[in-house]
């Protein structure tokens, strides 16, 4: 044991500079299970659940506007492939999105969204954050996009 | 099983048995989440949780635990019920398949998200294996074919509980939980019973007849 605590390096010293920025964000497993591509645009698919989330270039950290983001997931209204479940929503000036739905249920054992950049201009992505609770009335998830 | 008491406990017993297991699915069946899902999705739902109900039985049938039942009526219903119980678990990958094939791919392909994929998986082989066992069982020595049975039987009740307790669904929590405590705990003393106990006595008093035997006058 003693051997292996020599071994050790101090992390603060070692770690690598902040410059490069954050990390392109990874797809999920599961994240682009069904996906319905090219969802309309809406002001809104239902009321009283909010997902939320900021776009971001990797490397700069600067916001994207007017990026795409595809958002759909199994609701009080049915499933995940229920079309009224699947919207896009355009990102703001400060590369933040926001579409309000229906309550999100529990899917396949999980209460969980999905969320796409599939558009091209950027390497694609999809995510599938879990809520902590399924009473949760939110939900937030954060894109950080490499070019493609 | 003539007197009062006695009846009174198997009355007890079987009251019991049917609070354990048709409790969480008459709750299951309330879940407001039903409303919300397609048809297949609650048929292939309900297959899961009946499967986990008749697991509890699986184990009291084998043992014969369940008052009024004789051991080779309750092997009858044990074989029966093994046979629902594949029927089951065909019934609910099929129509989870139905609902969400890629999700219920994902699953079976061992790359899904959720953890609970992995042992609903490992219990979904362990019965097709146990189907297959039961096949062959005339070319396979009965000591041997028990082991294999009881083994893949206690790994199929571990799994299945440990993907039931993992998923957020319809099933309440708390009657959820005590059936798969009632699972686990029923299939180690059937075991316990079936394969250590009962044989550790039959081998005792056989020893005890031989010294009795030896020791008797000439």
């Amino acid at each position: 044991m003693t051997g292996i605590a020599v071994l050790h390096q101090p992390l603060g010293l070692v770690a690598p500079a902040q410059a490069q920025g954050p990390a392109p964000t990874a797809t999920m497993r599961g994240g682009s299970n069904n996906y319905r591509p090219n969802a309309p645009l809406v002001e809104r698919l239902g009321r009283g659940f909010l997902v939320s989330g900021l776009v971001l270039q990797a490397g700069s950290s600067r916001p994207l506007p007017g990026v795409r983001v595809q958002i759909w997931a199994a609701t009080t209204l049915g499933g995940e492939r229920e079309p009224r479940n699947h919207g896009s929503v355009v990102t703001a000036a400060d590369g933040s999105f926001r579409l309000e739905m229906e309550q999100i249920v529990p899917n396949f054992g999980q209460p969980h969204a999905h969320l796409a950049y599939d558009d091209g201009t950027f390497q694609t992505v999809f995510l599938r954050p879990v809520m902590s609770s399924p009473k949760d009335t939110s939900i937030r998830a954060d894109f950080v996009l490499a070019r493609a | 099983m003539a007197g009062p008491r006695s009846r009174s406990l198997a009355i007890l017993v079987w009251l019991a048995l049917a609070g354990v297991t048709l409790g969480p699915i008459a709750l299951a069946a309330a879940s407001p989440y039903l409303a919300y899902r397609n048809p297949a999705y609650i048929i292939g739902g309900f297959a899961g949780i009946i499967c986990l109900a008749l697991m509890l039985v699986q184990p009291l049938l084998a043992a014969g635990y369940l008052p009024g039942i004789g051991s080779l009526r309750g092997r009858g219903w044990h074989r029966w019920l093994g046979y629902a119980l594949l029927l089951g678990a065909v019934l609910h990958v099929g129509e989870l398949f139905v609902t969400s094939p890629p999700d219920t791919l994902d699953a079976l392909l061992l790359v899904a998200p959720t953890s609970f994929s992995v042992y609903g998986v490992i219990a979904f082989w362990c019965l097709v294996a146990t189907a297959l066992l039961v096949a062959v069982r005339r070319r396979i020595r009965p000591v041997l074919w028990w082991h294999l049975h009881n083994g893949l039987a206690l790994i199929l009740a571990l799994a299945t509980v440990i993907h039931a307790l993992q998923i957020d669904g319809a099933m309440e929590l708390f009657s959820k939980a005590v059936l798969c405590i009632a699972v686990l705990v029923a299939s180690w003393v059937a075991l316990f019973d079936l394969r250590v106990r009962r044989p550790l006595r039959l081998w005792r008093s056989r020893r005890m007849r031989r010294e009795t035997r030896g020791a008797g006058p000439p």
